[in-house]
């Protein structure tokens, strides 16, 4: 067997902190911390046998998701992958509705109709998650369309993984976007795997970057795991997209904390790999930026900390509290009227 | 005006074709709601079948818009605009080419609404060519047959163009995937052969009317047998019946026009009245719409029945190249005067 090129990270220069305002760096914090303790008490759910259905963690990309969700408006739009938890809460989905969902209860983001593969929330701007690799991307581009036609200065941001980039509808969505300079960012979260698969026996060049140019679009790899390069990048992609001047694509080097799903430990990955990127963990380090700031006490990270983790029992005693749907509903949902 | 049948108009007796039917019908919903655009292949010439056909020099390039060959890749893009308001329509050159945006039907499209709890509705229609017409296997599809199963969809098959334009402007104004499928012989555009019947060509008044999406037609009375065909089989159909009146069989034909939702009780109701019944349709006959048509029969009426019930379709093969081999496969007016002798017997 071909030994596997190993990718370890390159880790740039952090930048100060100093030009953001505070509540924006307080909110990159808190939603990465919340992300990542909800995906950990979902595993903890999950093994106790207590959550239905499969679960595909998001843990160890969670600067990439924050970083872009916050470069977006409250009204620009995402879709989602299969691995969309920490995407939709990084868009504003609410704790509550999310754990209800993962339930299947009622009063889930999407009644119970979705599961973990469907999340979303329209109000909030995440189109529930489309699980079929590639086919969110032209969704994407269709209502960065709609945004271009009546003219509102909304941007669409379609989030994808490395091995969506050989899948044709995310060729023909690139080329559709870029032929018609429709407002839409591609996000690469470039975590090195489809499921056990590495990019390197998935593509014969180096970034699913390089694709972009072949589409006449930008394209840029960056370094995924420190939210303030993904804000920028994609502040200033969807800036352009908003200017006019079409869509870009960026592609976010991280990597996962686990598995492809619960049950995979994840075993097929060098050992040497796996420590090197573990290392880069993005949520002690942004939270040592944040200590050596003036603004920040170690106290009110402690108290954020605490309040997240509040919300996170809340938000499991509210799904299990929720009522069942009601067994009728299977038939609705299906035609508008 | 909602209405079902065409009626007497003093002031005009035009006769269209179906394409011309459905170019109006699209013209007067694109100047009623400017959120209404059309996006296909080669659709600036007016596409395969001449569906948008000078429409691009009254709504322009923004709303005309002429696609790649990138099916799986504009069929998305559709959704997404759909998702967010607009109300797209996707002329496709042949039908048979929506396969490879299958996924995006069968998985986004047709699912988006349910799999979210009713966040999202998709008011997109698919203009869509069906049936064989002499160009062998792969540009002779049912689409109609393929997509039954699938819920989620509606899907209209409309065979005259009074039924056509109506339609087309219900299925516009619908806030579901429509799949709108025509056969090629039944479009009547400049150099395509046109199928021969008394209603490949009709009436089609100057005023505004929608047909409503799920209501059935009786296309002609009749008392000693019910046949249920759509699409060109209904005009073949009709040929048999008109011709079988003549020699003292009274055939009532049932155009179905849609077969999501479909009109299942104005099925029963003929049944009821003539006792037999033959299910006519292009497609293959394994999973074909006849089948569950027949069970819903069987279910539901068969107390009425003097005789079992007859289908007839399409062997199950690929639609072969060769004239002889096709015209052997796609039933014809001899096969179904076949049926329906045969199904008198009983």
């Amino acid at each position: 067997m071909q030994e596997l090129s190993i990718r370890l990270p390159q880790i740039p220069d952090a930048a100060p902190l100093e030009p953001y305002e505070a509540d924006l760096l307080r909110e990159m914090y808190r939603r990465m911390v919340l992300i990542r303790q909800f995906e950990l008490k979902v595993n903890e759910l999950f093994l106790q046998g207590i959550m239905p259905g499969t679960i595909h963690l998001s843990l160890g990309q969670e600067a990439t998701v924050v970083g872009a969700c916050l470069a977006l408006d409250a009204d620009d739009v995402i879709t989602l992958t299969h691995r969309g938890h920490g995407q939709a809460l990084a868009k504003g989905v609410s704790a509550d509705a999310l754990m209800a969902e993962l339930f299947g209860k009622e009063t889930g983001c999407c009644r119970g109709k979705g599961g973990s593969l469907h999340v979303g929330d329209m109000s909030v701007g995440a189109l529930p998650a489309i699980a079929i690799v590639g086919a969110s991307s032209p969704i994407a581009a269709g209502m960065a369309f709609a945004f271009k036609r009546r003219q509102t200065s909304q941007v669409a941001l379609n989030f994808f993984g490395e091995g969506t980039a050989n899948k044709g509808d995310w060729h023909e969505a690139l080329n559709l976007a870029a032929l018609w300079n429709l407002p839409v960012v591609y996000l690469c979260e470039n975590n090195l795997y489809g499921v056990s698969t590495h990019i390197t026996e998935a593509m014969a060049i180096d970034y699913v970057s390089e694709r972009a140019a072949a589409y006449g679009m930008p394209g840029s790899t960056i370094y995924g795991n420190d939210p303030i390069i993904v804000y920028e990048a994609v502040k200033s992609a969807a800036d352009r997209a908003r200017a006019g001047d079409g869509p870009a694509l960026i592609e976010c080097l991280t990597y996962r904390r686990g598995g492809h799903k619960r049950d995979d430990p994840g075993t097929y990955r060098p050992q040497e790999e796996v420590e090197a990127w573990f290392k880069t963990d993005p949520i002690p380090a942004f939270r040592d930026r944040l200590l050596r700031d003036d603004r920040f006490a170690a106290s009110a990270i402690e108290d954020l900390q605490a309040a997240v983790m509040a919300a996170i029992d809340a938000s499991v005693d509210y799904a299990l509290a929720s009522e069942a749907p009601a067994i009728t509903s299977a038939l609705e949902h299906l035609y508008v009227d | 005006m909602l209405t079902d049948k065409p009626r007497a108009s003093p002031s005009s007796s035009r006769e269209l074709t179906i394409v011309q039917a459905l170019r109006e019908a699209l013209r007067e919903e694109m100047r009623r709601d400017d959120q209404v655009f059309v996006l296909g292949e080669d659709i600036r010439i007016g596409g395969s079948f001449l569906f948008t056909l000078g429409l691009l020099d009254e709504f322009g390039p923004e709303r005309v818009l002429n696609t790649p060959i990138s099916e799986a890749g504009f069929v998305g893009l559709a959704i997404g605009a759909a998702i967010q308001g607009l109300r797209p329509i996707i002329d496709f050159q042949y039908g048979d080419f929506i396969f490879t945006a299958f996924d995006q039907i069968m998985q986004q499209c047709a699912k988006l609404r349910y799999m979210s709890g009713g966040q999202v509705s998709i008011p997109l229609v698919f203009q869509l060519p069906t049936g064989a017409s002499g160009r062998g296997a792969q540009h002779a599809n049912s689409v109609e047959t393929v997509f039954f199963g699938i819920p989620g969809l509606k899907i209209v098959t409309p065979a005259t163009p009074f039924d056509a334009k109506g339609l087309f402007k219900s299925a516009l104004r619908d806030n579901n995937p429509v799949l709108f499928c025509v056969h090629k012989h039944l479009y009547g555009s400049r150099g395509r052969q046109l199928a021969a019947s008394s209603i490949s060509r009709g009436h089609v008044p100057d005023d505004e009317y929608l047909v409503p999406l799920g209501k059935g037609d009786i296309k002609k009375r009749g008392a000693d047998i019910t046949l249920v065909a759509n699409g060109l089989m209904l005009h073949r159909s009709l040929n048999v019946a008109e011709a079988l009146e003549a020699e003292g069989l009274s055939v009532e034909v049932v155009d179905p026009r849609c077969l999501v939702p479909f009109d299942t009780e104005l099925v029963i109701d003929s049944v009821v009245r003539t006792s037999r019944l033959v299910i006519v349709e292009e497609g293959n006959e394994r999973g074909g719409w006849g089948s569950q048509l027949a069970a819903e029969i069987a279910s539901q009426a068969i107390g009425y029945l003097d005789a079992p019930i007859m289908r007839v379709a399409a062997p199950n093969v690929p639609v072969p190249f060769s004239p002889v081999l096709e015209s052997a496969v796609i039933p014809d007016e001899r096969q179904i005067r076949s049926a329906i002798l045969e199904l008198m017997e009983h």
